[in-house]
Parts: C-alpha cells; sequence; structure tokens
C-alpha cells in the first residue's frame, strides 16, 4: 500500500503527458467561434453590385445559407473561389458574399472576370460587420440556419473536402430541420 | 581597461536597439483625457489579437488588431466600463482574446490545477520525510549485547 504513493509521480506525469500529446493535434488557427448558436448580428449594408439595394440580416432568414467572407486582396479567396463556382452551381443552397474591408471596382471586376458564385454580395467595405461576425482572417464561412442562428464558422478555404466532409452534412442536417419546422 | 569600455558601449547599443524593438506602433489616436488613455491602453495590452495570436492588441499591426484597438479605445472614450469592453470582444472572438482566463467550470483545472500539484507535492513530502525519521530511528535503537560488543572495538581502537 505504502509503495502506491511512490507512483504518484508516474501517474501524475502519465496524465499531463495525455493532455499534452492531444494538444499536438489542435489547431491553434482553428478558433472557436464565439457567434456559433447566436443570430447574424443586425446590419444594414449596401449590394456590391448595386449600392441603391440595401441588404440586412432580415434578408438571410428564411433559408439555410452559407455566408462566405471575401476580398480581392485575399490569396486564398482566390484558392477558394473555384470550389465555390462548383457548389454554387449544384444549386444546393444560397451563398452570401461579405465582400470585407474592399473596394467597389476591383471586387465587382474580379467576379465578373472569375465568374460570380453568390447569390447577394453584402459590402462591408470598413469591416463593420466582419468585426460583429468575429472575422479575423478571410476566408470565413458562416453555416445559417433558416432562422438565421450562426450554426457553424469555418475559417480557411473551402475546399472539395471541407465540403464534402464537414460543410455539406450540415447542411443537409439543417435543411431537414428547416424543412420539418416549414411544414409543422 | 579598452575591453571593459567596449563592454559598456556594447551594452548600451544594445539596449538602445532593444527599446527600439519593443517600441509599439503609435497611433495618432486622441483620448479625452489621459485616464482614458490609461484605461484604454491597459485593455488593449490584456486583450490577444485574434490573428496574430502571440500578439496582444498594441504589439499587434494586423487590420484585426489595429480595428478592434480602435474600438477599444472608442468604447472607453465613450464611458464603457472595463467590463463591457471585455464583454464586447468575447461575445465576439470568444474567451481566446483573455491573456487571463475567467475563473470558470472549464477553467477551474487551469486556475487551481498549480495549487493541487503543490499541495500533492508537500504531501508527497511529508510522507518521505516522515519515514526516514522512523528509519532513522530505529537504527539508533541497538541492544545491551551489541552495545558491548561495540565499546569492546572501540576500547581496542583506543590502544
Amino acid at each position: 500500500m505504502k509503495k502506491l504513493v511512490l507512483f504518484i509521480p508516474l501517474i501524475l506525469v502519465m496524465v499531463m503527458g495525455v493532455f499534452l500529446y492531444k494538444g499536438l493535434f489542435l489547431n491553434p488557427q482553428q478558433l472557436e467561434s464565439a457567434l456559433e448558436g447566436k443570430p447574424i448580428p443586425a446590419f444594414q449594408l449596401e449590394r456590391l453590385e448595386d449600392s441603391s439595394e440595401i441588404i440586412t440580416n432580415e434578408t438571410l432568414i428564411g433559408k439555410v445559407s452559407l455566408l462566405n467572407v471575401w476580398a480581392t486582396w485575399c490569396p486564398s479567396c482566390k484558392y477558394e473561389h473555384p470550389y465555390l463556382m462548383r457548389f454554387a452551381r449544384q444549386n444546393i443552397l444560397p451563398i452570401y458574399g461579405i465582400n470585407y474591408r474592399d473596394d467597389r471596382g476591383p471586387a465587382i471586376r474580379e467576379l465578373t472576370r472569375e465568374g460570380d458564385p453568390y447569390t447577394k454580395n453584402i459590402f462591408d467595405h470598413d469591416g463593420r460587420l466582419g468585426l460583429d461576425l468575429g472575422v479575423y482572417g478571410a476566408p470565413e464561412s458562416y453555416l445559417v440556419d433558416h432562422n438565421g442562428i450562426i450554426r457553424y464558422r469555418y475559417a480557411g478555404p473551402i475546399d472539395q473536402r471541407v465540403w464534402s466532409e464537414t460543410l455539406l452534412p450540415m447542411i443537409k442536417e439543417l435543411q431537414a430541420v428547416a424543412k420539418q419546422e416549414g411544414a409543422s | 581597461m579598452i575591453k571593459s569600455i567596449f563592454t559598456i558601449m556594447a551594452a548600451l547599443l544594445l539596449s538602445l536597439t532593444v527599446t527600439a524593438v519593443n517600441a509599439t506602433p503609435v497611433d495618432t489616436y486622441e483620448f479625452k483625457s489621459v485616464e482614458n488613455q490609461k484605461r484604454a491602453l491597459g485593455l488593449a495590452h490584456s486583450l490577444r489579437c485574434p490573428q496574430c495570436q502571440n500578439q496582444n492588441l498594441i504589439d499587434s499591426n494586423s487590420p484585426v488588431a489595429q480595428d478592434l484597438r480602435l474600438e477599444v479605445y472608442e468604447m472607453v472614450d465613450a464611458g464603457k466600463n472595463d467590463a463591457e469592453v471585455i464583454e464586447f470582444m468575447t461575445s465576439r472572438y470568444g474567451d481566446f482574446v483573455l491573456y487571463k482566463p475567467r475563473m470558470e467550470a472549464k477553467t477551474l483545472v487551469l486556475w487551481l490545477g498549480p495549487v493541487g500539484l503543490l499541495i500533492i507535492a508537500f504531501i508527497i513530502g511529508f510522507i518521505f520525510i516522515r519515514k526516514q525519521r522512523i528509519v532513522a530511528t530505529e537504527v539508533v535503537e541497538i541492544s545491551a549485547e551489541e552495545q558491548s560488543e561495540l565499546d569492546k572495538l572501540l576500547k581496542r581502537d583506543d590502544k
């Protein structure tokens, strides 16, 4: 029994080892969003392509949608763009763009040249919406349910793998819930 | 002599460069009062930049940190208290932005862990020391027979 006391340090070291080992596989860049489970912050911003059209948080309610933060100055957004085009063609859900801290001219030009995967583009010139969303880089994407509640945030470019392994199952699930609630 | 002067010069030069590196980017923001400035800078120092992660809002030059810094300054100048500013930040960027974690159920290990480990160390140390003392007293107790034999040996040595 007394000998067991001698094993306490070993056990402690082993417990710490387990925690440190688990820590090796955490990605510090992938921050948990503080907004998951909360509604989209209220905003009133111009549409990128048409300054007379005002988009608000109400616009996004009613359908499961994807909010994608992008900008012309963001290299990873260029990597992500062809994938977004592909997902947009599949017509699974509306993809709203948040044109983040960008200029109108170059942004529109980029979309005409490379194609426009977005249902609508929100022009967040001074980054205020981005700030309220807790955006710390671009690209970032937010999965929003039909009630306008943010369900998931993905930081970084979406590619085929992220889409099919992470986003699509969640979208399907949210859409099923939306259908159920719409029916009942 | 020359060598020591050289060393002093080198040390001086080094201290100068170190301060230059530590100099924070100058902000042109004008505070309403000196107290506000002190409080806002203190707050910004205690908040982590969500993008660069290992710098606080003052030290970081990333656009997000600049934005958030300005936001903190403006909130302080608008008369918001520290708790309101911190609430604003954590509601957007999560507890991650706090360099000093809040005392919560999930951070309890973080706060009490070191104290717990210290207590365990004391207990183990105490047990060890007591055990050794018991062994030491046991060794001192020798029988009368052994004592007489020891005396004989000591006497032999004296001769």
